[in-house]
């Protein structure tokens, strides 16, 4: 009898610690879902394959304010088969949508530079869509030390 | 605005080759996320759009989010099969829309 309450006591603790690190961490999940859906926009519905795209981002960013960015589409960029747009999403910012770059057969490279704000550690998700209605997807995860959104 | 936008663009190439093109539009990208010192949200202000033509034809655009960097810097390339003008435009918040160009000789 004593072993079972004590069991239950344990069993108890478990689950409050478990309610809690759910309830912390769906405030992130949130975003991830916002980011989810604007990927879901994009590709109107489909389910994009992973691989074909390379992304450049630094693994920890000092400073979110501006983190260099490259991305580029392994694709044959001719007249009847080119990577026509790209979507860059965060998962960690206060909207996910950060760029989005449009291709043409004359860009030669589904290739692109910029630089991005991150508000904090976040996946940045790359969607890759080509001529043809095929999606790609890539993702990598950047740790932010200073947040770049401002106070 | 004071400044004017800056572009690195080669003045020569070869036909069939592919040159690199940067650009940076001097702005503030306000997030539309900061508050000033008296609590109220600064309101957002941003490049929302960059295009970029060749003798006319549609190149390479990009859809801008607050997410990006104050001074938005934008790299890319294109394919030159011919001698022509690259005209590039950026477009505020406020409808206000900065033009450059810039010519290239292809032989």
């Amino acid at each position: 009898m004593r072993d079972v309450s004590r069991r239950t006591a344990l069993a108890l603790g478990a689950g409050g610690a478990a309610l809690s690190f759910v309830g912390w961490n769906g405030a992130a999940w949130a975003t991830a879902e916002e980011a989810a859906a604007a990927i879901a926009k994009f590709t109107g519905g489909k389910t994009p394959e992973k691989g074909r795209i390379a992304i450049e981002l630094p693994e920890i960013a000092e400073n979110g304010n501006t983190v260099p960015l490259s991305v580029s589409v392994d694709a044959p960029m001719t007249a009847d088969d080119y990577v026509s747009e790209v979507l860059v999403v965060g998962e960690g910012n206060p909207r996910p949508g950060v760029i989005t770059f449009h291709f043409t057969p004359m860009s030669a490279k589904a290739a692109a530079s910029t630089r991005i704000r991150l508000a904090a550690t976040q996946n940045i998700i790359v969607v890759a869509k080509t001529s043809k209605g095929a999606f790609y997807t890539e993702q990598k995860l950047v740790k932010v030390t200073i947040g770049g959104c401002g106070g | 605005m004071a400044d004017k936008p800056r572009l690195k663009i080669p003045s020569e190439a070869k036909k069939g080759d592919i040159v690199e093109i940067k650009t940076l539009m001097p702005h503030v990208m306000e997030s539309g996320q900061r508050k000033d010192k008296d609590g109220k949200v600064i309101p957002r202000k941003i490049i929302n759009k960059f295009t970029c033509t060749f003798n006319g034809k549609p190149v390479f655009s990009a859809d801008l989010e607050p997410a990006i960097a104050a001074n938005p810097y934008l790299q890319f390339y294109v394919r030159v099969e011919e001698s022509g003008t690259f005209k590039f435009a950026w477009t505020d918040d406020d409808g206000t829309v900065t033009t450059a160009e810039q010519s290239i000789t292809v032989g």
